[in-house]
């Protein structure tokens, strides 16, 4: 066994540990919370280990692919051939990163759900089941097990959100399922076109993309089909017009929820369409990506002009969550090195930083009852770390030198320019855009005189604190440290077919 | 050949079901539910026969019934809804009929036919297969005399049905009239001697027998007896209708279509193609506005044929080669809906003996307060019909679409996906029933009969089994197909 094999089975691991965590739960009593939690927080941090593992593992000088295992699923029965389905799991630089995004944000995720009174063990099954979901689509090389994963991430937020939510759940909560459904379906009609038309008898990726490459799959097959994935892949990250599900799912959503929603989840869409969209589709990929940088533009600017708008926390993040999301489109739609890298990094700092700015709603809302802006008054006085943390994640959103969002959104930028310079002109838009509903939500909530009733604010508890404290060294480090990040992409990105 | 070993399991069934009907004659005193326990013993032992015939060579009594891998296949699967029904209705029939006798020996029958539909190689003798299993059914679906639903969809049922064996006969005599035989093989040799000038008269002819086992299967637009069928029916005869009648449909179908009309494939094709999207169509549309769950359950199913009938279309468009892949891929999906289908029934039948709520959606309101674990068998059960990862249908609905890719159906597929994702919505305003809610009326949290719960474990099993493993149970519909495809192999009379 090679190394590489051998790593094989961290990257399994990393996959079943979430699974056989939630396996254990449904056989553990409901009443024996303190077991609950100790398990998950136990495994939230194995998990956290072992992605860091992977993100640290992963060698920038090697093959683009590492840590390849292929265990056969199905084969030579019916149109499947040899290796038609197999679990084929490998990490490339950008999933590596993805993965210790999840590990991150997964943990922070479970330290505030602590503190869940109302069936945790239902909910911790649920939201291991997701997490597992999300590692299974970074970490599969097999077009069925990519969708496979990518729905088993999606399912359980319906009880997720409409059991443990807040404010109209039951609407968030089908909202959000029937979009995401909705854009599966999209997929899986590609995923069907694309197996059918390659003739191959596999579902294993990297066949497909050579088809893809070496012309199997035909120009106007690849013109026709890529907007299935573009489109299906992209309501989940967020694609404006369809991405009308994330402001109300994150509202309705638990803070756990939201944070791995819009920390990690979104980021599949934008995954997906490197995986199917640009490594499966090069010529379809070129074709439609001027598309995809003025949808990303405009949900860039539409996204932070409704953040301006709103009053209610969650509503400012989700929409700023949708801006966001517009710059990795509008970073992906470049089809340039930079771009994508720009596009990986955005992945990155928004999953923590969004993470962390819903960890800390969540410590408001389980205190005060409100989320609306208005209510709110000069709470820099009772919760002061608190006020330190909303600001350093809102610096971050803002694109701030030193924080992992300039890292980011300057490779983004200077990419738009290279390739599209109108639309980079409106992405800084965005971005100004964003200080200034940053900067407004600091001016009415966090300064001025202190409102009496919010005299008996606390502070953030210690499990709060730590998420918090992992959540910002994250952006820190990124901030600071671009190389660490950028090493390990170069490789991957150059080798994407038809990026300059 | 007149073997008479080929049909030991059938002898052992049809024993059975006299000998169950004669004990609730002899011993009117004895418990009612040991009738149901030795019924699903027999059942059991039905199927254990039946394994003894795995991968012998295809042997024929007479060219009429043909004894191979895909009879075995449709023998063990008959056997095991037969078992679970009879489970399910030890505690749900007790006190609501009089004479249970007949009940319990006609399921027994009603898989002998499910048998023969699947073994026959002529026309008649599956058009009287199919009828065994039909009067059977006419009465268990009426079988609750007192109960005014139950005895409206029995009539309903009788008449419809009558009708449509008779177009069936009538297409059948129309098929013997142009290819001068009623035995499979030799309609396949008939109809490619016919005269140009037959061809109206073969359309024709083909066209009620679509229409006759469509009505079987309850494809659009025959469909119409089906939700008063399943409302008024028992509850587990319900989930025999929605399993045993279905998959013998579409094993009549697969033997009939591949053996003898595969040939002329461009006169009916059209027709199965337009009937799936009908199908598709009419199931998960309908299903959208039901407040009843019997009847939510009907139309989804009546979706689910659609999805299968696909299979059938490629056969058509695709030809052997094509439609031997999809025809495995169909086996399979109908192993994990048949099993997906018995644990929701048998999570509801469990829960309505236990509360006495009637079938509308609101009744299972707050279920995972009150039974939890039902409420998750429902749930897998749901998610499983809508092709959710994890559950039966996930794998087993896009094996099935991947292997019917044919040109010509590439939108039909499209609309069969769409259709799936529609379902979805009904399934889950079932599922937010029990869980968003606080149960009503009363109901306390409440333990399960053993057996119930070990049934609805090893259903649960089942269907993440295939869900999570589909290989062992896709390699073994996969042989089982195989008979219908080899050339040569083919016993004439």
């Amino acid at each position: 066994m090679t190394l590489d094999e051998a790593q094989g089975y961290v990257l399994l691991s990393t996959l079943a540990l979430p699974l056989v965590t939630a396996g254990v739960l449904v056989l553990i009593p409901g009443t024996a919370r303190l077991a609950i939690r100790w398990l998950s927080l136990i495994v939230g941090a194995v998990l956290l280990g072992l992605s860091v593992y992977i993100f640290v593992a992963y060698q920038a000088e090697g093959d683009i692919f590492q840590m390849r295992h292929r265990w056969a699923w199905v084969e030579n029965v019916s149109f499947l051939e040899e290796n038609g389905i197999s679990l084929y799991l490998g990490v490339d630089g950008i999933s590596s990163l993805m993965a210790l995004l999840t590990g991150v944000v997964g943990f922070a995720a479970v330290l505030v759900s602590w503190k869940l009174d109302y069936r945790p063990k239902d909910f911790f099954i649920l939201f291991w089941v997701l997490i597992a979901g999300v590692y299974g689509t970074f970490f599969s090389l097999d077009l069925f097990f990519f969708f496979f994963f990518y729905e088993l991430a999606v399912v359980p937020l319906y009880l997720l959100i409409g059991v443990w939510g807040s404010t109209r759940k039951e609407y968030g909560a089908m909202k959000l399922t029937m979009m995401l459904v909705g854009g599966s379906v999209l997929m899986w009609i590609g995923i069907f076109a694309v197996v059918s038309e390659a003739g191959l008898g596999t579902f294993s990726l990297p066949d497909l993309w050579q088809a893809g490459e070496e012309g199997v799959l035909g120009t106007n097959f690849q013109y026709i089909f890529f907007p299935f994935f573009a489109v299906g892949c992209g309501v989940l990250a967020g694609l404006w017009p369809f991405h009308t599900w994330s402001p109300d799912g994150h509202m309705s959503a638990p803070t756990a929820v939201s944070m791995v929603h819009a920390g990690v989840l979104m980021k599949l869409g934008a995954f997906g369409i490197i995986r199917l969209g640009i490594q499966l589709m090069p010529e379809g990929a070129e074709f439609w990506m001027p598309a995809l940088v003025v949808l990303g533009t405009i949900g860039a600017v539409y996204g932070a002009v409704g953040a301006l708008t709103q009053r209610d926390f969650k509503l400012i993040s989700g929409y700023s969550s949708v801006s966001h999301m517009g710059y990795v489109l509008l970073g992906l739609g470049t089809l340039s090195a930079i771009g994508l890298t720009g596009a990986s990094l955005q992945m990155f700092s928004h999953g923590v930083m969004t993470a962390l700015v819903f960890l800390l709603i969540g410590a408001l809302y389980d205190q005060a009852h409100t989320r609306d802006l208005k209510d709110f008054s000069g709470i820099a006085k009772v919760m002061p770390l608190w006020v330190v943390a909303y600001v350093i994640a809102g610096l971050a959103n803002v694109g701030l030198p030193g924080l992992s969002g300039f890292t980011a959104e300057f490779h983004i930028f200077v990419a738009a320019f290279q390739t599209y310079p109108v639309f980079g002109a409106f992405a800084i838009l965005a971005a100004a855009l964003a200080a200034g509903y940053m900067l407004r939500m600091f001016a009415i909530v966090f300064f001025g005189p202190l409102n009496p009733r919010w005299q008996d604010l606390r502070d953030m508890n210690p499990l709060e604190m730590m998420g918090a404290l992992l959540l910002i060294a994250s952006i820190v480090i990124m901030g600071v440290w671009w190389s660490l990040f950028t090493d390990r992409l170069a490789e991957t990105v150059l080798n994407l077919p038809g990026v300059s | 050949m007149r073997d008479y070993t080929l049909f030991i399991p059938e002898y052992w069934a049809a024993g059975a079901a006299v000998l169950i009907i004669a004990a609730d004659i002899l011993w009117p005193n004895m418990r009612r539910q040991l009738l149901a326990y030795l019924t699903a013993g027999a059942a059991v032992v039905y199927g254990g026969i039946a394994l003894f015939y795995i991968q012998s060579d295809p042997e024929s009594f007479m060219g009429l019934i043909q004894v191979d891998d895909f009879t075995t296949f449709f023998r063990v699967l008959g056997a095991g809804i037969i078992a679970v029904t009879a489970i399910l209705s030890a505690n749900h029939m007790q006190h609501r009929a009089g004479v249970l006798g007949e009940y319990y020996g006609l399921l027994l029958v009603a898989g002998i036919g499910l048998t023969f539909m699947a073994g026959a190689r002529e026309l008649l003798t599956a058009y009287i297969a199919l009828e065994v299993l039909s009067f059977s059914l006419y009465i268990l679906v009426g079988y609750m005399r007192r109960d005014v639903f139950s005895a409206e969809a029995s009539l309903k049922y009788v008449l419809l049905g009558g009708f449509a064996s008779a177009i069936l006969l009538y297409g059948i005599s129309i098929i013997y009239g142009v290819s001068g035989s009623t035995f499979y093989d030799a309609i396949a040799v008939g109809l490619a001697d016919r005269g140009g000038d037959a061809d109206i008269a073969t359309i024709i002819g083909l066209m009620l027998v679509i229409g006759g086992v469509g009505f079987k299967v309850s494809a659009a637009p025959f469909h119409m007896w089906a939700p008063d069928a399943y409302q008024g029916a028992p509850l587990p005869i319900t989930a025999f209708l929605s399993t045993a009648s279905k998959a013998a449909g579409f094993a009549l179908i697969l033997r009939l279509f591949t053996a003898s009309f595969v040939d002329d494939a461009e006169f009916w094709r059209w027709a199965i193609a337009g009937v799936a999207v009908l199908t598709m169509a009419v199931g998960n549309l309908v299903a959208l506005q039901q407040t009843d769950l019997k009847r939510l359950v009907a139309y989804s199913s009546i979706g689910q044929v659609g999805y299968m009938l696909v299979v059938i279309a490629a056969l058509g468009y695709g030809g052997r080669e094509v439609g031997e892949q999809a025809s495995s891929a169909l086996l399979l999906h109908m192993v994990g809906y048949v099993i997906s289908t018995l644990a929701l029934f048998t999570a509801l039948t469990a829960y309505y003996d236990r509360t006495g709520k009637d079938s509308s959606i609101r009744g299972i309101r707050g279920m995972a307060e009150t039974q939890p674990y039902l409420a998750l068998i429902i749930t897998a059960a749901l998610f499983s019909f809508a092709g959710l990862p994890f559950f039966a249908g996930f794998a087993t609905k896009l094996f099935m679409f991947q292997a019917s890719a044919e040109p010509e159906l590439l939108w039909v597929i499209g609309v069969a996906i769409v259709a799936s994702f529609v379902s979805l919505y009904y399934y889950l305003m079932v599922i937010r029933q029990m869980y968003l809610f606080e149960p009503e009326g009363g109901v306390q949290r409440f333990r399960l009969p053993p057996l119930v719960w070990v049934i609805a474990t090893v259903l649960l099993l089942g269907i993440l089994f295939i869900g999570i493993y589909p290989a062992p149970v896709f390699e073994i519909a996969d042989s089982a197909v195989q008979p219908l495809f080899e050339v040569g192999a083919d016993i004439s009379p």
